[in-house]
């Protein structure tokens, strides 16, 4: 039960964490620039894992992160500098990269034990409980991935909120900041930095592949429904943390991968809202005409 | 020029390699509305984003109150074309129209008193107080371009650049909007507007910039319409392009360079 109430925690974390960065990443049109550091981020995991040979250390963290946002420099330097159209720099930068992080791992990591590509793929949300944190010699106070989670949630939290109007303004109209002589390049790779941050602490526990479903399917959700941007952020962490609840319940229930069906159930939460939101919207509209 | 509030000075812009702008120069009055004409294509909106410092010019300069721009930023507004944004972003008229409160030095700062009441006032002036509180997707185009026009005003600047605040509005905006210009000019602001129809530009303003890569022409709008520079400008585009690279061989080398002072 103990165990149970961990995992939940710490996958509530890496759902609020990744929900409050999607929402800027969809309001940018980037998702798919998040998608790409979350996979980009492999090779440094793999070269810090190696270097250091811990899978929580601090070097592995900040080596990560940076390789994301080695991507993200990559991706702009392809299209901006080199005129290459976006979703190809994309493409190019991310499969790149993520191919060197899995020769990496056949080659330095062979038969390791700690890091195989199932691990980097898809986590490994339900032995997060193998790396505990023991204090006093036996007072247990959770998984190691549940503070790392925490550490990044405040790193995340401490930035939006300090920054909020800054990211709000590059959301909506960079040109409009540029103009006003903000520099819209810091706030742009801070956002990327958060964004690696939040992949590299959590590959671990939901994999590199499906990080990607907790940045975006909670953002887009909340996007439907709301109205303003502060609104959005915090209904999005709620979708993220309901289908992480009942993603886990219906894994234990069916018997199926954990993460697999919170994403699953993400998507689903998304589809409902999307068909309510649809219907109310028309019926408004045949109640008042346009209000326009 | 004595009173000049934007002076381009031999500026060519090139997008991937090809000539935007092509040795544009002149310099503009303070105090009138100027309207930017010319066809599709021909370098207006490159010519705004360069005046904003937004694109990188290849030659040639920009001032502004004969100033680097950097310097006196906060005195210049910017309205992008209303298509430029996504509107579907959750925000509301009174978000988006503080934006122009927002300052380099600012953003990490709660809003003030003060900015609250320029917000208040600006979207007073451009009449959206009653959606105030609505969501930007929820309005009309005509009322999203309102909202720019709110919070360029917030931004209580000296000079506008407008790219194409007409386009797709109704005739309420498009009065509300001219209305505004009149109470700017009285008020002593400059005032540049990118603009493509030509039956309204001698109503609406005091000075024309015609452009077609290159200048065209530049003046009052009775110097500026003459049939030959409509012509020029509309025209004869393929005779222009052969006029442009002869032009490149004739002037290699632009008189004064950025950095240099005379």
């Amino acid at each position: 039960m103990m165990n149970d109430i961990w995992i939940l925690l710490t996958a509530s974390l890496v759902a609020i964490n990744a929900a409050l960065l999607g929402c800027f990443l969809l309001l940018r049109k980037m998702a798919l620039v998040g998608d790409a550091i979350s996979h980009a981020v492999l090779p440094g995991i793999v070269v810090a894992y190696y270097f250091s040979g811990d899978k929580t250390s601090l070097l592995l963290l900040i080596g990560a992160t940076l390789t994301g946002v080695v991507a993200s420099l990559m991706i702009d330097f392809l299209t901006k500098k080199a005129k290459i159209q976006g979703d190809a720099s994309i493409g190019i930068t991310y499969t790149l990269l993520f191919a060197v992080g899995m020769i990496l791992i056949s080659t330095w990591l062979k038969g390791n034990v700690d890091i195989d590509m199932d691990c980097v793929l898809y986590g490994e949300i339900g032995l997060i409980n193998l790396d505990k944190i023991i204090i006093d010699g036996n007072l247990y106070i959770g998984p190691m991935a549940f503070y790392t989670e925490l550490f990044a949630f405040f790193c995340i939290g401490l930035t939006l909120v300090l920054g909020f109007k800054g990211f709000k303004l590059l959301a909506f109209n960079e040109d409009y900041a540029r103009g006003l002589g903000i520099n819209t390049t810091r706030w742009h790779y801070v956002l990327m930095t958060l964004v690696s941050l939040t992949t590299v602490v959590s590959f671990e526990v939901v994999g590199a592949v499906l990080v990607v479903g907790f940045l975006i399917i909670p953002a887009a959700t909340a996007q439907l429904i709301s109205k303003k941007l502060n609104r959005m952020m915090f209904l999005a962490a709620i979708f993220g943390i309901a289908a992480v609840v009942i993603g886990y319940a219906l894994a234990i229930w069916l018997n199926v991968n954990i993460t697999g069906a919170m994403v699953s159930v993400s998507g689903i939460i998304f589809m409902m809202v999307l068909i309510i939101d649809k219907f109310f919207r028309k019926q408004q509209v045949s109640k008042s005409l346009n209000p326009a | 020029m004595e009173n000049c509030s934007i002076e381009v000075h031999n500026l060519t812009t090139t997008y991937g390699g090809a000539p935007v702008l092509w040795d544009v120069d002149f310099e503009l009055p303070v105090g009138q509305i100027i309207g930017v004409i010319g066809p599709n294509g021909s370098g207006k909106t490159t010519l705004l984003k360069t005046i904003m410092g937004l694109l990188e010019p290849s030659s040639g300069f920009v001032k502004i109150f004969n100033q680097d721009l950097d310097k006196i930023r906060e005195r210049v507004a910017y309205v992008p074309q209303r298509e430029s944004v996504d509107w579907d972003f959750p925000a509301s008229v009174y978000d988006i129209v503080m934006m122009g409160r927002y300052r380099k030095h600012n953003l990490f700062r709660r809003t003030n008193k003060t900015d609250i009441d320029i917000v208040n006032q600006s979207i007073e002036k451009v009449g959206l107080t009653e959606f105030k509180n609505r969501q930007i997707a929820q309005l009309s185009g005509g009322q999203q371009q309102r909202v720019f026009i709110a919070r360029a005003l917030a931004q209580r600047a000296e000079l506008y650049l407008m790219d194409e605040p007409f386009v797709g509005v109704d005739a309420a905006t498009e009065s509300s909007i001219l209305s505004l210009l009149q109470e700017m000019k009285n008020d002593g602001k400059t005032v540049l507007i990118i603009h493509h129809d030509l039956q309204t530009v001698s109503d609406y303003f005091d000075y024309l910039v015609l452009l077609n890569t290159r200048l065209i022409a530049k003046g009052t709008p009775q110097e500026v319409l003459t049939k030959e520079n409509l012509t020029n400008a509309y025209g004869g585009q393929l005779t222009l392009l052969a006029k442009v690279a002869s032009l490149i061989k004739e002037n290699e080398f632009p008189i004064r360079e950025k950095d240099m002072d005379f």
